[in-house]
């Protein structure tokens, strides 16, 4: 066994594997809390079952000293918290991986693979702490004696999560945080382990949440007063933070009893003057489809937040895919416009929800945020975050007598009136209509509308969101993504060092901005990187601007793009090529 | 002129003699006589014949889709609970179509009044059955007659606990005038089923029908009883008209929303509060 200290100078990747309902989560938000107090940048993903309890969960803690925020394959530390919590990480497992954990939680055929096992009592917890539950106040205590972080200052973040504040739980915690600072002491286990990161002053100061978290500020940010949504996974915790803010910031929230209802409900309070949202997965929104046709027809705004999980049907309920960009993309019978933003970060989904609500209301077309489990289930620090930036514009205007809500107009976009604001009435019909908004079966009066509908996309063309280069601007290969996966592909590009490539990243897939043809055709060698089975943001792409791909790189088995996947593909697509492979 | 007439020509949609132009007369001179203002009313319909009403009334409306007036109205009131929302569809839109709506609808308790027009076939899509038909009724498609069990719309309702259950026959314009401004002044979901022949497809539940098939409850009836008001649900041959069950106890489903608990202005007078929300993000610094 090497009885050298391993020092981890730049990123260490935790791995804390249990089943749901030991804690995971709990000990993910204070490690993540402490790693952040100390000035250090931290990336959190949860992966769990889709089951209450029992079954196997882990969290993924990457802390680093500099941003971070990819999923990364690579496991430094490995906590487990039961005897089959190393079942599903045995091909992750490595001889440079450290195991740290109870004998009886550690398969002794791990031993055999190289790794390093620091073996740590959990008798001592049941003895001194009166309580195995005990156990990850001294894992906790075990991760901040590794970062550095002083006994009082880990007590004081541990004792401000804990739900119970009885005296004698908080003295049982603090002995078990105790005995987590003496397994990191002791020369045999944590003795062997050094981090000696660098800390900064950016990590200390910028906020840190989930996906989900950021999905819900961007909404608050741009206006929403209103959500009605049906709870399914990933999609829920945007649900569940609104339903936290409402009373603070006077927004109207609703569990409807179906996805239909929560869409009908949204488009009616935008109708009566309401900034409304709705947050669904895939299968709930297959249901919203009609509702989306209607905000379409009916000229109603309209903010959806599609969260991706795999499909189809109920599919992997807590996994991440990038599946549903067709379904988003052609929801709804008929033709009309509509915009889908695609955020890669938490920045991205503070500032593309936000800006949801200005466009949709600007343009009166359904506006939606295609995020996946990856992006709303992790959580990263967002030091790019500029809340300056946010803004809520609102387009309603006070009626006056003889108002028409479809007036013909050059833009083909109607003064918006809402009812009980002025003296006029606001009359709206998902049959086709004429400027007063009456049912209306004229063929010439048809054309026009839908002329006035469509013109729209115009403007929604003209205000896309450009996609983002990371790279060189002078490019040879081009890696082209959406939505999350940039993450990961960002730092396998830095991980490999090849001078003439560049990522592209798409923060908006529709409309694509028009200078999409352009930039594509720069590289003489594009790779499509998706989370899907068909690359279906390739295809539109293609369908767009004539331009195909040389290679893709799809996975659809429910996890997300780690960085050394990315980097092998990557490397393997590219050393193909050089070593005299044909190109197509 | 009446304060509810279109100042335009309005080639309405119905059948010579359909039941729809007295329930809509009804309607008109309601809340004309309740005086509401135009501003200050909203018309939600779904799809039907009965759906397209709000285009002959001369009020704000929202028209959306084919048994979903319930949600569209339920988020109307919400965001602005200074409106008076009235919902009209048929019995297929609100009660087949939008069921579920329908139930938790009630359970929400909107301040919104729902007059379905029960014509117990479904008119537009040419005479197939509701969930109002009853059994045994012939039609293209139930080509050896209804089999199912007709639904019981006040049943379900009074079983919810609704604000204000009623039935009326459009037949009788007046007394049916009569319930609707009753259900327009009651506090939380009201609901008036009232019975509206279809000319056209139905030639069984005629106008002669539904008055040889109904009667009028009396004062003997006190409608604050929910007991006395669910075995008058339940009674079917003949049917009793008027309300059933009213009562004022529940709160509103405005009232409970915290949205409205220290601010009570309509949505769209609000702005949002950037700098409650920087100390929300600054809560995760």
């Amino acid at each position: 066994m090497n009885e050298k200290a391993i020092e981890y100078r730049h990123d260490i990747s935790i791995v804390i594997s249990g089943e749901a309902g030991q804690g995971i989560q709990t000990l993910e938000e204070l490690t993540a809390t402490a790693a952040k107090s100390k000035g250090y940048h931290v990336f959190t993903y949860s992966e769990v079952m889709s089951r209450i309890r029992g079954g196997n969960n882990s969290t993924e803690i990457r802390i680093s000293s500099k941003r971070v925020d990819a999923y990364v394959r690579r496991i430094d530390l490995f906590i487990p918290l039961n005897e089959r919590a190393t079942d599903r990480f045995r091909d992750r497992i490595t001889e440079n991986t450290s195991i740290i954990g109870d004998r009886g939680h550690v398969d002794c055929s791990f031993t055999e693979s190289g790794c390093s096992t620091l073996y740590v009592s959990r008798q001592e917890i049941i003895d001194e702490a009166g309580n195995i539950r005990y156990f990850n106040s001294a894992v906790f205590g075990f991760l901040c004696g590794l970062m550095e972080i002083n006994e009082t200052e880990a007590g004081r973040i541990l004792s401000g999560r804990l739900k119970s504040k009885d005296e004698s739980n908080l003295k049982k915690n603090a002995v078990a945080l105790a005995i987590g600072y003496r397994w990191r002491r002791d020369p045999s286990v944590g003795g062997r382990i050094a981090l000696t990161l660098a800390p900064s002053e950016s990590a200390k100061t910028a906020p840190r949440f989930y996906g989900s978290e950021a999905v819900g500020i961007g909404a608050l940010a741009g206006g929403c007063n209103f959500l009605s949504s049906y709870p399914m996974s990933p999609s829920t915790e945007v649900l569940t933070f609104m339903a936290a803010q409402a009373a603070r910031f006077g927004v109207v929230v609703e569990q409807a009893e179906d996805e239909i209802c929560a869409i009908n409900m949204a488009i009616g309070s935008w109708y009566a003057g309401g900034r409304a949202m709705v947050t669904t997965s895939g299968g709930g929104f297959a249901l919203m489809c009609e509702g989306v046709s209607l905000a379409g027809m009916s000229e109603t705004p309209l903010v959806v937040h599609v969260g991706q999980r795999p499909g189809p049907a109920t599919g992997l309920p807590t996994r991440t895919e990038q599946g549903d960009l067709n379904l988003v993309l052609h929801a709804g019978h008929g033709e009309f416009p509509r915009a889908i933003f695609a955020p890669g970060t938490r920045e991205d989904a503070v500032e593309l929800t936000c800006r949801a609500f200005s466009l949709a209301d600007r343009y009166q077309v359904p506006v939606f945020i295609l995020t996946d489990q990856f992006l709303l289930d992790s959580s990263a620090l967002a030091p790019d975050l500029d809340t300056g930036r946010l803004s809520a514009e609102s387009h309603i205007i006070s009626t006056e007598m003889g108002y028409a809500r479809y007036a013909f107009t050059e833009s083909g976009v109607s003064p918006r009136g809402i009812p009980g604001h002025g003296e006029g009435i606001v009359c709206s019909a998902s049959d086709e209509h004429d400027e007063g908004g009456y049912i209306t079966e004229d063929f010439g009066l048809r054309v026009r509308m839908m002329d006035k509908r469509m013109k729209k996309e115009e403007h929604l063309v003209r205000v896309a969101e450009a996609p983002r280069l990371y790279g060189p601007e002078e490019y040879r290969v081009l890696v082209v993504c959406w939505g999350s996966t940039v993450t990961a592909i960002r730092e396998a590009r830095e991980k490999l060092k090849i001078m003439d490539l560049s990522v592209l990243h798409f923060r908006q897939v529709y409309p694509l901005h028009p200078e999409t043809a352009g930039i594509l055709s720069q590289a003489d060698h594009r790779i499509l990187v998706e989370n899907n089975a068909t690359g279906q943001f390739g295809r539109l792409l293609t369908l767009h601007t004539g331009i195909t791909f040389q290679d893709t790189v799809l996975k659809y088995d429910g996890m997300p793009f780690s960085v050394e996947e990315v980097a092998d593909s990557l490397s393997r697509i590219l050393n193909r090529k050089h070593s005299g492979g044909e190109k197509k | 002129m009446k304060y509810y007439d279109h100042d335009h020509d309005v080639d309405m949609a119905w059948c010579p003699g359909c039941g729809n132009f007295k329930l809509i007369d009804a309607v008109k001179k309601a809340l004309e006589e309740l005086e509401i203002a135009r501003e200050d009313l909203v018309m939600v319909s779904g799809i039907g014949q009965a759906a397209k009403t709000p285009h002959y009334i001369n009020c704000s409306f929202f028209d959306g889709l084919h048994g979903r007036s319930l949600p569209a109205a339920t988020a109307i009131k919400a965001t602005n609970p200074g409106l008076t929302v009235v919902v009209e569809s048929g019995d297929g839109c609100s009660y087949g179509e939008g069921g579920n709506h329908f139930i938790h609808a009630i359970r929400r308790n909107p301040d919104i009044t729902v007059i379905v027009h029960d014509n117990m076939v479904y008119g537009l899509t040419k005479g197939q059955a509701s969930p109002m038909s009853r059994r045994g009724f012939m039609t293209p498609v139930q080509v050896t007659g209804v089999y199912m069990e007709p639904f019981n719309p006040l049943a379900v309702a009074i079983s919810l606990n609704a604000a204000f259950v009623a039935r009326a026959d459009c037949g009788d314009e007046e007394k049916t005038k009569e319930i609707i401004m009753a259900a327009v002044r009651h506090r939380g979901f009201s609901l008036v089923d009232v019975f509206q022949p279809c000319v056209s497809f139905n030639k069984i539940n005629t106008y002669k029908w539904y008055k040889d098939n109904s009667y009028y409850l009396d004062e003997t009836h006190d409608p604050g009883n929910r007991d006395a008001a669910m075995k008058k649900a339940l009674e079917a041959g003949p049917f009793p008209i008027g309300v059933l069950y009213a009562h004022d106890t529940n709160k509103t489903f405005e009232q409970n929303l915290a949205a409205y608990g220290a601010d009570s202005l309509p949505l769209y007078r609000r702005k949002p509060d950037m700098p409650e929300l920087i100390k929300l993000i600054e809560s995760k610094r």
